[in-house]
């Protein structure tokens, strides 16, 4: 970590310059973990389904969040959806993995009961519809990461 | 049966995007000293202090540790809080839970942001589930055009109608001493010439980031009703926890999410007798970083039906002058010290109970209240405050 200071202009302030860097781990967790492994190792989405509500969560997930049971069962979901928002950002930040414009949106997964928030690809950003279906790409060479989809292009 | 608790306290700093005449825990300090001059009290009344600051936008981590003299409390209990948007919701309501429980007679809750350390759109895109949120992530303005985006196709309303609000927030704004931006807007076709920063939102349909904080003062009944002659009750609080990125943020598109307004109001109205908030509450101080957000929010509060929001707008119902004001301060949109921002939706609603809001006091007898807070986590937090009880 470098410290540069400033003497301000027309003030007896000095201003301290920092970037904090600070390196971390974090688990996928149980449920992450296997939805991770089945994009990476079966192109599949996967999902859990509470059996008290009937409701299926994609991104999988471990507990129900209205009646709090442990969720074990596993469904596939398909890799089409419809897309429900959507927006355009064209300013590129220093953490974003992706380049800009990033064009994301939220797309309802055809068996899912829950938004899944993913990029968008393949489109002309002003020919995207709120209700217009989308399908999944995956990568190539894929690590086990949410962006093994690579993005969702319109299904034509 | 919680105790009574009372607001006997209130203050601001002015608000501004740069403050780099004062550190953050000099400029913490001002809220403090203009609430204990309010409520002529000495910090020795002060028995416990809780903090509420977004430390990831600052880039400052723990920065209570370094203000313990500033916010006066060296020595005293309390403890900082951290919940996203709605972290000076969750002080309001931590300061009411300690009064209320009879544990202390007086507490002091402080919000305070000074955005111009970090860089709170990287913070907000780096806070997303590092399993699910990887590469979906723009900061909140990305979120608000989504919001934005939903509502339009959801409401029928137009960007007239978002002009509108946001001519509303700016005349109000320009009425208020402590307001950051206060721009003179004239017309909604000036509103609607301004740019897209990220399509629908414009830049001025978007909040700026502000550095201030603001401090009030709670006090017991007993005790507050020896502070000050016009003691503004806390008639309840109500706190509901949500989780963005599986909900998929702001407007569940699904239909299916629960939103967290809709359950904090329907325990707050149930407990409270309130059948039309309309009618039984006076005025209200909402979070709205964006004016499509305001519209959106009149629906989930029950000010309106559903996909009416933009109604209340074209008929000026909300303006100051209007038979429900809504943030006669200028609101999220004219002034946004983040850790801040819920807690002076709380002193505005309460100065306008108290009638001191001067220039930009609503006309109509305020009695009753509501302030609202609204977190990335899409969190609500819902204050009401009543001049009697
Ligand atoms: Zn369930």
């Amino acid at each position: 970590m470098s410290t540069v200071t400033e003497k301000l202009e027309g003030m007896d302030v000095w201003l301290y310059h920092g970037q904090i860097y600070i390196p971390n781990t974090y688990s996928a967790g149980a449920v992450g973990s296997k939805f991770l492994i089945e994009l990476r190792d079966r192109k599949r989405i996967v999902g859990t389904r509470c059996p008290t509500c009937n409701r299926v969560y994609v991104p999988a997930r471990s507990i129900c969040k209205d009646c709090y049971s442990q969720l074990d069962e596993w469904v596939e979901v398909s890799n089409k959806g419809t897309l429900l928002t959507y927006t355009v950002c064209n300013q590129q930040n220093a953490i974003q993995p992706v380049e800009a414009p990033i064009v994301y949106g939220i797309i309802q997964l055809d068996g899912a009961d829950t938004g899944f928030v993913h990029l968008l690809g393949e489109v002309d950003p002003e020919q995207l519809k709120v209700g217009m279906r989308v399908q999944a790409v995956f990568k190539k060479e894929r690590e086990a990461s949410i962006l093994d989809i690579k993005y969702f292009k319109p299904l034509v | 049966m919680p105790n009574r608790v009372a607001i006997v306290g209130i203050g601001q700093t002015y608000h501004k995007s740069k403050r780099p005449d004062v550190s953050q825990p000099e400029m913490v300090a001002e809220a403090v000293r203009a609430a204990l001059a309010d409520a002529q009290l000495s910090i020795q009344d002060v028995e416990a202090v809780f903090s509420a600051n977004m430390e990831t936008f600052e880039a400052i981590y723990l920065p209570d540790h370094g203000m313990a003299a500033e916010v006066g409390a060296f020595g005293k209990p309390g403890f900082k809080v951290n919940t996203g948007g709605t972290t000076g919701g969750s002080v309001v309501a931590e300061g009411f839970y300690m009064v209320a429980s009879g544990l202390f007679d007086i507490a002091m809750v402080i919000g305070f942001e000074k955005q111009d350390c970090g860089d709170t759109t990287a913070a907000i895109t780096a806070a997303v589930t590092p399993i699910w949120g990887k590469g979906a992530a723009t900061g909140a303005i990305g979120e608000f055009a989504k919001q934005a985006l939903s509502y339009i196709e959801t409401s029928g309303a137009t960007e007239e109608h978002a002009a509108m609000i946001r001519l509303k927030a700016d005349r109000n704004a320009c009425r208020n001493p402590y307001a950051h931006l206060k721009l003179g807007l004239k017309s909604v076709d000036e509103i609607l010439q301004s740019a897209y920063l990220v399509w629908p939102l414009r830049i001025l349909d978007f909040c700026p980031q502000s550095c201030g904080a603001c401090a009030l003062i709670f006090a017991s009944e007993q005790r507050a009703k020896k502070i000050t002659k016009k003691p503004v009750w806390i008639a309840d609080v109500e706190v509901v926890h949500q989780e963005p990125f599986r909900a998929g943020v702001f407007g569940d598109p699904t239909g299916k999410e629960t939103y967290t307004q809709h359950v904090a109001c329907e325990r707050l109205y149930k407990r409270n007798g309130i059948s039309n908030p309309r009618k039984d509450i006076d005025m209200a101080e909402i979070y709205e970083p964006s004016n499509w957000e305001e519209m959106n929010l009149y629906e989930h509060f029950h000010f309106c039906e559903k996909g009416e929001g933009w109604k209340l707008i074209e008929k000026g119902i909300t303006e100051i002058e209007g038979e429900f004001p809504v943030n006669c301060s200028g609101g999220v949109i004219a002034t946004n010290p983040i850790g801040a921002t819920p807690v002076i939706r709380v002193a505005e609603a309460a100065l306008q109970i108290r009638g001191d809001a001067g220039e930009h006091q609503a006309p109509k007898d305020i009695k009753t209240a509501i302030a609202t807070a609204l977190g990335g986590p899409n969190w609500t937090v819902l204050v009401l405050l009543k001049r009697s009880l």
